[in-house]
């Protein structure tokens, strides 16, 4: 059916990177966002002040550009930390690298978490208060309240809003091979450079893409029916 | 930072005294995949809302692919993809357009933003209220007149906020460009950075450009809106 030319397996592998980055970037900015959505709705100032700057900055942000700023300085940085870190210790001398990968799932979170937060500050508004007033007034401590009331009925609002941020990660893991990963996509440039066929290895690429946009949007179906359980729909 | 802006700040915001670059290139790319995009768009969302299958289908189609791969593997598609070809390389005309970073690049982004815009209006048209259609069938209008005075005009404008969100996503989108070499802003903060080794300088001016833009954009969108949405105030 396709003849990939003996680079199948590491189109294969290539395609399990991706997988796993996308996974771990939406978890990373899965936790980012929860985090950020309370502090937004926080009654702090200072707190909810600072959310809205890091949501600002980071949505009117080109992600690309975020990725080469922060990919290329964190490593500086780092490196800078442990340099002081030597000069006041002399005993120890270390390095911290970072491969692309960390530092892929570390920027997609980072730049995904201010998506999500303004995704679950929505969600989390829209959680009738007198549920959280009765919760408390049960005498629930407010992990417990997170945990029990707000976070399964906020997940059917923001569930929408969370099937489109996770295509949006998994087209954005694309952008992880200009940084030096192989993913997917650098697979298949190195198999259409050694085979000529740039075109064909691309359009495999692609196919890998649509293939799992597809199965995640079943999944994500799926999901949201589960969530929506309780909520009686009008039969017409 | 301060050297950056120096030595690179004619080159980021418009040109170096021979080519445009920067500012100017970045928004040349938004401008033109928007027009690209809209003019495709507004034809298949029409069709997309179609009853015939043949007319659909083939829509459907097309903004399922686009929507489903992320848009640097069409750009090394159309970019890298289509010269590998050995019928676009014997053919004179296809040679020399996809032989430019530039036109590739245009084709590649107006063809993505056409599938997004293209399901936002499609949205739109089949959001239309029956009353409005209703009265312009009561009037005797034919369909391309309905299509032409109600149906498209009040469309276009409830898709403004979802529309404006688009294009910001476009903005975004074009840092793409500069894999395909072309000058816009992100790859003058790279040669900044390959001139300087200072990532955070270099880049950071860039991210503030953008910023500024988008903000502008969103401004330009938000007075769209009131203009055009006033009677959707209660």
């Amino acid at each position: 059916m396709l003849d990939l030319a003996g680079y199948g397996p590491q189109i294969f592998a290539g395609t399990v990177t991706t997988v796993e980055l996308s996974l771990l970037s939406l978890a990373v900015s899965f936790l980012l966002g929860l985090l950020g959505a309370s502090a937004k709705l926080s009654k702090n100032r200072i707190i909810s002040g600072a959310a809205t700057v890091y949501t600002t900055i980071i949505r009117g942000v080109p992600d690309l550009v975020l990725m080469l700023l922060i990919f290329y300085s964190l490593q500086i940085w780092i490196n800078d930390a442990t340099d002081y870190l030597d000069n006041i210790q002399n005993s120890i001398d270390f390095e911290v690298s970072l491969d692309p990968f960390t530092s892929g799932v570390i920027t997609l979170g980072f730049i995904y978490g201010a998506y999500f937060t303004e995704t679950f500050r929505g969600a989390f508004l829209a959680v009738p208060r007198g549920q959280l007033e009765a919760a408390r007034s049960f005498g629930m401590r407010p992990m417990l309240v997170f945990r029990r009331i707000l976070f399964p009925q906020m997940m059917r609002y923001a569930l929408p809003g969370l099937a489109n941020n996770w295509q949006v990660i998994l087209k954005a893991t694309a952008l992880v091979s200009l940084i030096g990963l192989t993913d997917v996509i650098k697979a298949a440039q190195n198999a259409g450079e050694g085979t000529f066929r740039t075109f064909y290895f691309m359009s495999v690429a692609g196919l890998v893409y649509l293939f799992l946009t597809t199965i995640s949007n079943g999944v994500l179906l799926l999901l949201e029916r589960k969530y929506a359980v309780g909520v009686r729909k009008a039969v017409m | 930072m301060i050297y950056i802006i120096q030595n690179f700040g004619k080159e980021f915001l418009y040109s170096d005294g021979y080519h445009i670059t920067g500012l100017a290139m970045t928004l040349w790319l938004l401008v033109i995949s928007c027009a690209i995009g809209f003019c495709i768009a507004l034809p298949l969302a029409i069709l997309r809302n179609a009853r015939n299958p043949l007319l659909w289908g083939p829509v459907w189609l097309y903004t399922f692919v686009i929507r489903g791969t992320p848009l640097y593997v069409q750009l090394l598609i159309v970019y890298t993809g289509f010269y590998s070809l050995d019928f676009v390389r014997d053919h004179v005309v296809l040679a020399d357009f996809f032989k430019q970073g530039l036109n590739c690049t245009l084709l590649a982004f107006g063809l993505n933003t056409g599938a997004y815009t293209t399901e936002i209006f499609a949205g739109a048209i089949r959001e239309t209220s029956f009353g409005e259609v209703d009265a312009a069938k009561s009037l005797g209008m034919s369909r391309f007149t309905m299509y032409r005075r109600i149906i498209i005009p009040s469309a276009l404008r409830r898709a403004l906020p979802v529309y404006s969100n688009e294009v910001i996503l476009m903005l975004h989108a074009t840092t793409l460009a500069f894999t395909a070499t072309v000058p816009d802003i992100l790859k003058v903060a790279n040669d900044a950075y390959s001139a300087t080794y200072n990532p955070f300088a270099s880049f950071s001016t860039a991210a503030l450009i953008y910023l500024c833009i988008s903000f502008v954009l969103i401004f330009g969108f938000r007075k769209a809106e009131q203009h055009f949405l006033a009677f959707l105030k209660p």
